[in-house]
């Protein structure tokens, strides 16, 4: 892995102003720093309402932030684009398209030809495991087979950063592992760099090379943790004692946050 | 899977009901008729109504009616979907463009076409083209209101993610937002199509020589309440049949959302 930075965060905070006459502002992020470095996997975990899909979405560049700035590649940027692809919750497939437009669907936006595009769409298809249902519709698939979908989609129209928004969250527990195995699988094999929101400690520490811990609202980095297990990231790794030690240590921290707020109220 | 085996015969008992509410309508029709409870000079019998059409067939100019109508109704209404579907999209989409339009429209909808029609003769006369136009008038401001709310209701997530795949605005219209809204378009289609059909008296009301609007106005006057109702019942199956082509075609044309609903 190289050291050399993907995307920078520096300084970046969303202020909402008061819906209503004499409402307050809403503080949602307040100075967020952070880096994803080449290749490398970052999970940022947070209590629900901490602002972090905010904060996906201002580095996707679907929300603007009240100040601050987002580098990738050395590149302020402040709009959308292939350079950040996105993985949702809700799938967000074309159910219009087949399994295999919907992958191509990036490259044909770049302009990539058709023969081209269908071999590339064809590998990340065979990637996930989807090899044999080029072309069905969306709509035919379960939510973990739609979930790999949008990540050959995403991964094929060749992102600098792949921004994961709580990609797993609306899958039972069972292909909830099976996904995060395949994910770690697939950005290790396509030497991704990752970074991935998510409020499920268990699911932060399987797949992060670094966690972001972040507070409840205004949402702050409350620490930065290396995630250094021996084994490799699979469903054994969740019973280990190196894994255990991290999770509690990750529980206290958004712990001692829940009771931060309860004392605050 | 039983949810699957059970549609075929709930759509069975659908056709059925449809097909005797008709049938109960026809019943009552011969009751009043035949038994005599009301005067043939206001509700004529089937069998009259039945031989006029028949008549009008025979000498061609139930043909004709039907043509021009179908003609007019067609004309007009495709001229308001022509621009109906981009200021529509557009509004949807940009806050400014839609302050800008959206005023005018919602004004201009709620003036009777009826009381357009003096000024439509006086600037465009009273040839055909006056007749597409106040069809059009009669589709067009309802259509752009509906077409904003068909292509304004689509996933926002489905657009977020084509611009994060490296969409530009024109490809997220054309490749997304287009498709993703074409069921519902098709929908607003439908319905306008038979909006068309209830302006066509007004269409037809001045200065027509042919139409089945004309027809109807015409025997008023004569009291042929027969050829009203040959008429009525002829713009009724008209309608229907237009109704059914559409749904045929948005079958075929978006295939992808008849296996999501239903």
């Amino acid at each position: 892995m190289s050291m050399k930075e993907k995307l920078l965060v520096s300084g970046v905070s969303k202020i909402f102003p008061g819906k209503k006459k004499n409402a307050a502002d809403v503080t949602a992020l307040k100075e967020i720093n952070l880096s994803v470095r080449d290749g490398e996997f970052v999970v940022i975990v947070g209590p629900s309402g901490c602002g972090k899909s905010t904060l996906l979405n201002i580095i996707g560049g679907l929300e603007t932030a009240t100040s601050g700035s987002v580098i990738v590649e050395g590149r302020a940027v402040s709009a959308p684009g292939a350079d950040r692809g996105m993985v949702f919750q809700g799938y967000s497939l074309f159910p219009w398209l087949s399994v295999r437009k919907n992958v191509e669907f990036g490259l044909k936006m770049q302009g990539v030809a058709g023969l081209e595009r269908e071999k590339a769409a064809l590998e990340f298809i065979r990637l996930v495991g989807l090899s044999g249902f080029e072309n069905a519709l969306p709509n035919e698939l379960s939510g973990g087979m739609k979930q790999r979908v949008a990540i050959a989609r995403t991964l094929a129209a060749k992102p600098e950063v792949l921004l994961m928004d709580e990609p797993f969250g609306a899958l039972d527990a069972q292909t909830r592992v099976v996904m995060q195995e395949l994910l770690a699988a697939v950005s290790r094999e396509t030497k991704s760099t990752v970074l991935f929101i998510t409020h499920d400690i268990d699911e932060a520490i399987l797949l992060a090379n670094r966690i972001y811990v972040m507070s409840r609202r205004p949402g702050t980095i409350r620490e930065v943790l290396d995630v250094d297990l021996p084994c490799a990231r699979s469903h054994n790794a969740l019973v280990t004692e190196e894994f255990l030690a991290l999770k509690r240590k990750i529980m206290d921290m958004l712990w001692r946050e829940s009771q931060d707020a309860a004392m605050n109220r | 899977m039983s949810e699957k085996n059970r549609r075929p015969h709930r759509h069975l008992a659908y056709k059925t009901i449809s097909i005797l509410s008709f049938c109960v309508i026809i019943a009552l029709w011969c009751l009043l008729t035949y038994g005599g409870m009301v005067t043939e000079l206001f509700v004529p019998s089937p069998t009259k109504v039945l031989s006029t059409t028949v008549d009008m067939a025979r000498d061609g100019s139930l043909w004709i009616n039907c043509w021009m109508s179908v003609k007019r109704v067609m004309v007009g209404w495709f001229w308001s979907a022509v621009a109906a579907l981009p200021i529509g999209m557009v509004m949807a989409r940009s806050k400014a463009f839609s302050a800008v339009i959206q005023p005018i429209i919602e004004f201009a909808r709620y003036l009777p076409v009826v009381a357009l029609v003096p000024l439509t003769i006086l600037y465009l006369g009273i040839d055909e083209t006056q007749k597409y136009v106040i069809i059009w008038l009669g589709t067009f401001f309802q259509l752009v209101l509906m077409v904003c709310d068909t292509v304004g209701s689509v996933d926002k997530n489905m657009i977020n993610a084509a611009r994060t795949l490296g969409a530009n605005r024109w490809q997220v219209y054309k490749e997304v937002i287009f498709p993703a809204a074409l069921p519902g378009l098709m929908d607003d289609f439908r319905l306008t199509i038979g909006w068309a059909w209830t302006y066509l008296v007004v269409a037809e009301m001045v200065a027509a020589s042919n139409g089945l609007g004309y027809i109807i106005l015409k025997s008023q006057r004569f009291l042929a309440t027969d050829v009203i109702f040959s008429g009525l019942i002829t713009i009724g199956i008209i309608g229907l049949l237009t109704d059914f082509a559409v749904k045929i075609l948005t079958r075929a044309i978006v295939p992808w959302h008849e296996r999501l609903g239903e």
